[in-house]
């Protein structure tokens, strides 16, 4: 230790201005951090400054390949990073001080974690020597992270902090993606010690070792299965999109002929208008995607994992069917529903090893599973997702049809979590993969509106459009400040219930309608909020005019909108699965059993 | 529910036993002992883990620890030959004659050693496996006052050419 010591202290008397160009440059802890992450790529960092980072700060000002986005809360900050991420193919940035600024990031990590989203937070620490005093702002960040964290790390050299860094978002991107803390004391950040900038070319880690390519023996076996099936189901999740495999998705289902079914975390993993995709599956799934799973002799699923809002009572789970899950986190396979064929990779290289099989096998052709589509037209009939438009009120459901309408289909969308989530997943049709951006697994209220504004950030050609209700938008309303001061001028469509309304129904329906806690009295007048924060405020109650002025507000391209539109306060979401039933044991409409 | 062992390779790093533990508690995982030290390379450490659970859960716990980033390797040695041991030490009443003899006996009886006495106590070190160590208690138990008894938790190895290394 102690030559290390003494190295450093003669390293720090050596004064070299900082160039890229000069491989003996010296460069102080948090400028190593900066310089490493415009090496990585990043253009974009959500963060908000305060003691132990302001080294990292100051640091930042000395270049200018990346933009710092002052948020107004941190969690803001994390929901950022993840609604850039999701839209991108690129790791999502976030920079926060210790303590409170790094607790205020438990809820976004967790919801990327949940979701499966490459991020890298770079928390701050008090410095080494005051670690374990309860200083001021200290917080054991990587114990409060650990259960919600793919990995994390903390900087015990700076030297190491390129290194660190490279391993971050290699681990946040490869494999099962998730997020990666990375905590930096302050000590190791401040001058006067300046160290050498060193990238690794490569990085390796002895450890990690995903598996991307499907075993030749479980490609065989599920190969098998598919050309025996009878009434085989594609059951697709997120992963297909995290694997970039929605091309490949869609040569594979259209070779097989088989229906697909979406989580809702796959939704746009193949296009919503596309003859062979059924809807979305589970809780509040299409009748045709439930029906056709419950159906089904032989199940595909490919990157989703059996979560308890697709399976509804897991003995009752498709009992007939064989299942093949093919996923890149072997943890997943098994952990509801036993696979009988498991196969380990990425959705991608999977896909391909599939129709690689099936090219070469002489006695394929694809099937036309002539009475299973039949069955399928059948359950379509219901038209289960209709609903009854008359009535003097605005339906939630019109509204999104009409923002449909009004983006002509195209405009990326971010959600919050409640009824509004799943009107959005229901009556939008997503064309592509990533269009499509809500908090799935962990189901945070709050996230819509920051994820849009790293949407925008990383897409500012597209419309981007966050569809919330009255009580998510005011989880992370303070983000209004932070557009006006970047120009993110997203739209944000406000399905104001003035109640809790998923609170409210499962309220109605589990609890003989006595309602607790989801009436929203006191309301701000969102119109004037808007505009409070410089921002323009509408608000939408006649039916009438909802096409056009969501189309007005559209039009608008400069500028953030908040729409508040008042909706039917009574509305339920449908269809949706009974409580304890199996998968396709369901609610229609309002007592309308199937 | 079957006893099962698990040993774990992973990185001599801070934080790592803490992602283990954390672990098997956040998904509501057993852990009847473990133990942890490092190897003979120190940037190694090797835990063993003694667990209980039905084939899916034991399935999941050694998914779920291999997932880790920090873990090298892990193997379920309880379905292969294997040796395993504990090491305990038993701190006992021995105020008469009689009864140092008897602990003596006793101690004798399941090869262990008094490694420690004074003109009240004797301290036992007995190693084995759980249920040897069990035995020597029930047995002791009727004979003397037990003050105090410390397990180390067990350690497992797998029998012949089988060997767990980065």
């Amino acid at each position: 230790m102690l030559t290390s010591e003494t190295t450093r202290k003669s390293d720090a008397l050596v004064e070299q201005p900082p160039s890229a160009n000069n491989s003996n440059a010296l460069f102080t802890g948090a400028e190593l951090v900066v310089k490493s992450l415009v090496d990585l790529g990043v253009k974009h960092i959500f963060g908000y400054p305060g003691g132990s980072v302001l080294d990292i700060y100051d640091a930042l000002l000395a270049q200018e390949d990346i933009q710092h986005i002052l948020v107004r809360h941190e969690q803001a900050a994390t929901h950022m990073a993840d609604g850039y991420s999701r839209s991108t193919d690129e790791v999502g940035v976030v920079l926060v001080t210790s303590g409170p600024g790094a607790t205020n990031c438990v809820t976004g990590i967790a919801t990327a974690y949940m979701d499966s989203i490459p991020m890298v937070v770079l928390s701050g620490q008090v410095a080494t020597h005051l670690i374990g005093d309860d200083a001021f702002q200290e917080t054991d960040m990587l114990g409060c992270s650990r259960p919600i964290v793919k990995h994390s790390y903390t900087c015990r050299n700076a030297e190491e902090i390129p290194a660190t860094i490279a391993k971050a978002f290699h681990l946040a991107k490869s494999g099962r993606p998730g997020p990666v803390v990375v905590d930096l004391p302050k000590d190791k950040l401040s001058p006067p010690h300046r160290f050498k900038y060193e990238m690794p070319e490569k990085v390796r880690i002895r450890s990690y070792n995903p598996t991307i390519k499907g075993h030749a023996k479980q490609i065989k076996k599920a190969i098998e299965a598919i050309k025996n099936a009878e009434r085989p189901v594609i059951y697709a999740g997120g992963g297909v999109i995290l694997s970039g495999a929605s091309e490949l998705l869609l040569e594979f289902t259209e070779t097989i002929n088989a229906p697909v079914a979406s989580t809702l975390m796959g939704l746009g993993c193949i296009p919503g208008e596309h003859s062979h995709f059924v809807g979305m599956l589970g809780l509040h799934g299409t009748y045709e995607a439930n029906k056709t799973m419950a159906n089904a002799d032989v199940i595909v699923a490919l990157g989703a994992r059996f979560d308890d809002r697709v399976t509804n009572n897991t003995s009752k789970f498709c009992p007939d069917a064989t299942i093949i899950h093919v996923d890149i986190d072997p943890t997943s396979i098994s952990k509801n529903i036993h696979a009988h064929i498991p196969v380990v990779g990425s959705i991608e290289v999977v896909l391909r090893q599939f129709l690689d099989a099936l090219a070469v096998k002489e006695d394929f052709k694809t099937p036309s599973y002539t009475s299973w589509w039949q069955d399928i037209k059948g359950w379509r009939e219901r038209q289960c997702l209709g609903y009854q438009k008359e009535g003097s009120g605005i339906k939630s459901q019109q509204v999104i049809e009409s923002i449909y309408r009004a983006t002509n289909g195209d405009a990326l969308i971010t959600s919050d979590v409640g009824q509004h989530q799943m009107f959005a997943a229901l009556y939008y049709p997503f064309k592509r993969p990533k269009q499509w951006i809500n908090s799935g697994g962990l189901g945070t209220m709050g996230f819509g509106f920051p994820a849009a504004m790293g949407v925008k950030l990383a897409n500012p050609e597209k419309e981007v459009v966050c569809i919330s209700g009255d009580g998510s938008i005011q989880m992370n309303i303070q983000e209004l400040s932070t557009c006006l001061q970047y120009s993110i001028p997203v739209k944000i469509v406000i399905l104001n219930n003035k109640n809790l309304g998923m609170v409210k129904q499962l309220q109605d329906i589990n609890y003989d309608g006595r309602h607790s806690s989801v009436y929203m009295d006191s309301l701000p007048d969102f119109v004037r909020l808007a505009e409070a924060y410089g921002h323009i405020g509408m608000t939408i109650s006649d039916p009438q005019k909802l096409d056009e002025s969501l189309a007005q507000a559209m039009a608008m391209k400069d500028k953030v909108v908040l729409i508040n539109v008042e909706v039917e306060e009574n509305e339920h979401v449908y269809p949706m699965q009974k409580k304890f039933g199996a998968i396709d044991d369901m609610w229609l409409a309002k007592g309308v059993d199937q | 529910m079957q006893q099962t062992i698990l040993s774990i390779l992973l990185e001599n790093e801070p934080g790592a036993l803490s992602r283990i533990v954390g672990l098997f508690s956040q998904r509501a995982f057993n852990i009847e002992s473990l133990t942890v030290a490092p190897t003979d390379d120190k940037s190694l450490s090797r835990i063993t883990i003694a667990t209980s659970g039905d084939h899916k859960v034991i399935e999941q716990i050694t998914k779920q620890v291999n997932k880790l980033v920090d873990v090298l390797k892990i193997k379920e040695l309880t379905n292969i030959s294997h040796i395993e041991r504990e090491l305990m030490f038993v701190k006992l009443n021995a105020k008469t004659p009689d009864a140092r003899d008897e602990i003596k006996r006793t101690a004798d009886i399941f090869r262990g050693q008094i490694v420690d006495s004074t003109n009240q106590l004797y301290t036992v070190q007995l190693t084995g496996k759980k249920d040897k160590l069990n035995a020597f208690i029930r047995s002791i138990r009727r004979q003397s006052d037990i003050i105090e008894i410390v397990r180390s938790g067990c350690v497992a190895i797998a029998r012949g050419e089988k060997a767990l290394t980065a």
